[in-house]
C-alpha cells in the first residue's frame, strides 16, 4: 500500500523554481530519505508535503490530496519534526508534548484526560517522564529533540516528516534519535520521509534514497544505486571515496585534493 | 524569568497521576481577585468626599435582590457613590482589563513582548478622530464616537497596507502600523496647529482620563469590551500553540493567519471602545501582562485571565492616585500609569534574557 505520493510537484518561492517536477511514491511503513546539496529543495519539498508552502502538481496521502485538507485534518495525517524547532518560553516538556494533540482538541477547547494519558505514554517511550515538568528552554539538545519527536508522535499521524532531525546533535545522540525513529517506524507502521545531510547515515537508515539537485530528482533507489562517487561528485562538487562495509552498508568518505594538501603543508 | 508551571497543580488525575499540565493556579486567581476587590473598595471610599467603608459595603450588599439593610449612606453620600464614584471605578475596571487583555493578545499573536494594544494604528487613528471632533466644536458626545471610528479605521488602513506590501508577514504588518501611525499623527499635529484654541482639550484627551457623567460611558462601551474579552479569553490555548511560531503551529493543525486575524480584530475592537471613553492610557497593555508572566507563568491560560484582573486593579488604583494626589485638581491617569510604567519597562528590558 502506498502512503504518500507526489506527482509532478513544483514549488516557486520568490519567483524562483525551488522544486521542479518531482514525482515520488512512498510505500506505507517505509523510510524515504531526501539527500542533495544545499539549496537542492529538500526542505521545501518537505514543507510542501506538510502543507506549509503552496505547490503545483499533486501530493496525496492514501489518495487524499493534501491541498484539499483543512489544517486540522492534515495534522492528523502528517506530523513534522522541523529542522530548527522553536523553544517556547516558559513551557514545560509535558505541555510541549500536549501541543501535538491540538488537531484532536476542539478549536476553543482544552486537553482531555485521554490526551494527557497519551502524552504520558510517549513521555515513557522517549524516556522523558522525569523531565516532564522541566522547561523546554532548559533542556539539552538531545533531550529537546526527543521532546520534539514526542510532540510529533502524539499527533498519531501515519506519516512522519523529519527535516534534518540530527543537525544539532552529536554523533551519539544523532544515532539514538534515528534508531528510535526506526524502531517506532517498525512498531507503529509509520511512514517516514526525512531530509538528511550525512550521506552515510542516510544510506544506513533509509529504504529508499532520492537525490535532489536544483529542485529535480536526479537519482533514486537503494544506497548502493544513489551514493556513487560519480553522482556525488557531479551534484555536490565533492571528491569522495565510496566504500562498502562488511555488512553491505555504504560508507561515504570525503577526500582532500592532493594539491591543496601540499599547499597547506607549505612544502612547495 | 518565569517559574515552572508545575506550581499550577490542580490535584491528581486518575489517567496519569504524576502529570500536571498547565492550569491557572488557584492561589493566583484568589489573590488577584482579592486585591481587585480591595482596589474597588478603596476607589469607592477615597476621594474629596470620603465615604465610610461600612456604609459603602452596606449599600453594595443592598443591591442583592431581596436584601434590605439599614445603616447605609445618607442621600448625599449615596448620590456620590452611585453617580460619581461607582461609574468611574467600573469604567476603570473595564478599560484596565480590556487594555491588559488586548496587550497580552497582541504579544501572543506577534510573539513580541513589546507589542501593545496601540501597535497597529488604533491610538493614532483614535487620536485623530477625537481631535477632529474636538476642534469642530460640536457636541462633546461625539468625541468617543469619532475616536472609536478613527481607531478602527487606523487598524483597517494598517491591515490593508500590510497585506498590500508583504502578504501575511508579521513584520510587514507591524511596519505598516508604524507608517500609518506616523501619517495619522502628522495629520493630527497639522489640525492642532491650525486650531490652537482647542489644544488644551485635545492634549487632555490624549493623556488619558477616566471622566464619567453617570453610567452612559460604561454602558456604551461594555458590549464591545465584553465580546472582545470573551473572544480573547477563549483563544488562550491557541495562543500557547502559536508560541512555537506560525509554521509549526500550522503543522499542528492551527491556521495561524486566521487565528491572528481573529485575535487582532477582537483586541482592536475592544481597545477602540476603551480608548473612545478613556483617551490614550499608556503602558497598561505592556506592563500588566509582563508582571503576570514574571509572577505566575507565561502560558496564555495564566496570562490572559490574570492580566484582566490585574489590569482592572492597576487602572482603578492609578485613577485613585490621579484624582487624589493633587486634590482638588486631577492628574491625567495616563501620566500616573506611565510614571509607573516607564521605569518598569526598563526593568523588563534588563531582565529579559530571551532574544526575540
Amino acid at each position: 500500500m502506498t502512503a504518500l505520493t507526489a506527482q509532478d510537484v513544483g514549488v516557486t518561492l520568490l519567483e524562483r523554481q525551488v522544486v521542479d517536477g518531482v514525482s515520488l511514491s512512498v510505500p506505507a511503513g517505509t523510510w524515504l530519505t531526501l539527500v542533495g546539496p544545499n539549496g537542492a529543495g529538500k526542505s521545501t519539498l518537505l514543507r510542501a508535503v506538510s502543507g506549509a508552502v503552496a505547490h503545483s502538481g499533486t501530493i496525496a496521502f492514501d489518495g487524499v490530496e493534501v491541498a484539499r485538507l483543512r489544517s486540522r485534518e492534515r495534522a492528523r495525517l502528517v506530523a513534522v519534526v522541523p529542522q530548527d524547532p522553536t523553544r517556547p518560553e516558559g513551557m514545560t516538556v509535558l505541555d510541549y508534548v500536549l501541543l501535538g494533540r491540538t488537531p484532536y482538541i476542539p478549536y476553543l477547547g482544552t486537553e482531555s484526560a485521554e490526551d494527557l494519558a497519551m502524552a504520558g505514554e510517549l513521555l515513557d517511550t522517549l524516556e522523558l517522564r522525569s523531565l516532564s515538568h522541566r522547561l523546554v528552554t532548559e533542556l539539552s539538545g538531545g533531550e529537546f529533540q526527543r521532546s520534539v519527536l514526542a510532540r510529533a508522535l502524539s499527533q498519531q499521524a501515519p506519516v512522519l516528516l523529519l527535516d534534518e532531525p540530527t543537525s544539532s546533535l552529536d554523533l551519539g545522540h544523532a544515532q539514538q534519535v534515528l534508531e528510535l525513529v526506526d524502531e517506532l517506524r517498525a512498531s507503529r507502521g509509520l511512514t517516514v520521509v526525512s531530509a538528511l545531510h550525512d550521506l552515510t547515515t542516510a544510506g544506513q537508515f533509509a529504504d529508499h534514497l532520492v537525490l535532489l539537485a536544483d529542485g529535480r530528482v536526479v537519482a533514486q533507489g537503494s544506497a548502493q544505486e544513489v551514493l556513487t562517487e560519480e553522482l556525488i561528485s557531479a551534484h555536490y562538487g565533492a571528491r569522495v571515496r565510496v566504500l562498502t562495509d562488511p555488512q553491505g552498508g555504504v560508507v561515504v568518505v570525503p577526500l582532500r585534493p592532493g594539491r591543496s594538501v601540499r599547499e597547506i603543508g607549505g612544502v612547495a | 524569568m518565569t517559574p515552572v508551571s508545575s506550581a499550577a497543580a490542580t490535584g491528581p488525575d486518575t489517567a496519569a497521576h504524576a502529570l500536571r499540565p498547565v492550569r491557572l493556579p488557584r492561589r493566583w486567581l484568589v489573590a488577584s481577585l482579592a486585591i481587585l476587590l480591595a482596589a474597588v473598595l478603596l476607589g469607592l471610599t477615597v476621594g474629596p468626599a470620603g465615604l465610610p467603608l461600612r456604609g459603602v459595603l452596606t449599600e453594595i450588599v443592598g443591591l442583592v435582590p431581596g436584601v434590605h439593610l439599614d445603616g447605609g449612606l445618607d442621600d448625599r453620600q449615596a448620590a456620590v457613590l452611585w453617580q460619581l464614584r461607582a461609574p468611574r471605578v467600573v469604567l476603570g475596571l473595564v478599560v484596565g482589563a480590556m487594555l491588559a487583555l488586548a496587550g497580552a493578545g497582541y504579544q501572543g499573536v506577534f510573539r513580541n513582548p513589546l507589542a501593545d494594544p496601540y501597535l497597529l494604528g488604533v491610538a493614532a487613528g483614535a487620536g485623530l478622530g477625537a481631535t477632529f471632533a474636538i476642534v469642530s466644536g460640536g457636541n462633546r458626545v461625539l468625541v468617543p464616537l469619532a475616536a472609536f471610528a478613527g481607531g478602527v479605521l487606523g487598524v483597517a488602513a494598517t491591515y490593508a497596507l500590510g497585506r498590500g506590501v508583504g502578504g501575511r508577514s508579521t513584520n510587514s504588518l507591524i511596519l505598516a502600523g508604524v507608517a500609518v501611525a506616523a501619517f495619522l499623527t502628522a495629520v493630527q499635529t497639522f489640525v492642532n496647529q491650525r486650531n490652537v484654541d482647542s489644544l488644551r482639550e485635545v492634549y487632555g484627551w490624549i493623556l488619558g482620563r477616566l471622566l464619567t457623567a453617570g453610567w452612559d460611558e460604561v454602558l456604551t462601551v461594555l458590549p464591545y469590551i465584553a465580546v472582545s474579552a470573551a473572544v480573547l479569553l477563549a483563544h488562550r490555548r491557541l495562543l500557547d500553540v502559536l508560541s512555537v511560531g506560525p509554521d509549526e503551529a500550522g503543522t499542528l493543525g492551527v491556521p495561524a493567519a486566521r487565528v491572528r486575524l481573529v485575535v487582532v480584530l477582537a483586541a482592536t475592537l475592544g481597545t477602540a471602545a476603551a480608548v473612545s471613553v478613556s483617551g490614550l492610557i499608556g503602558f497598561v497593555g505592556i506592563v500588566v501582562p509582563h508582571i503576570v508572566r514574571m509572577l505566575a507563568g507565561s502560558s496564555y491560560r495564566i496570562v490572559l485571565p490574570l492580566a484582566a484582573a490585574l489590569g482592572a486593579t492597576f487602572l482603578v488604583v492609578a485613577d485613585l492616585v490621579a484624582r487624589t494626589v493633587v486634590s482638588p485638581g486631577e492628574l491625567p491617569v495616563g501620566v500616573v500609569t506611565a510614571f509607573v510604567g516607564a521605569p518598569f519597562f526598563t526593568l523588563v528590558l534588563r531582565s529579559a534574557r530571551r532574544t526575540w
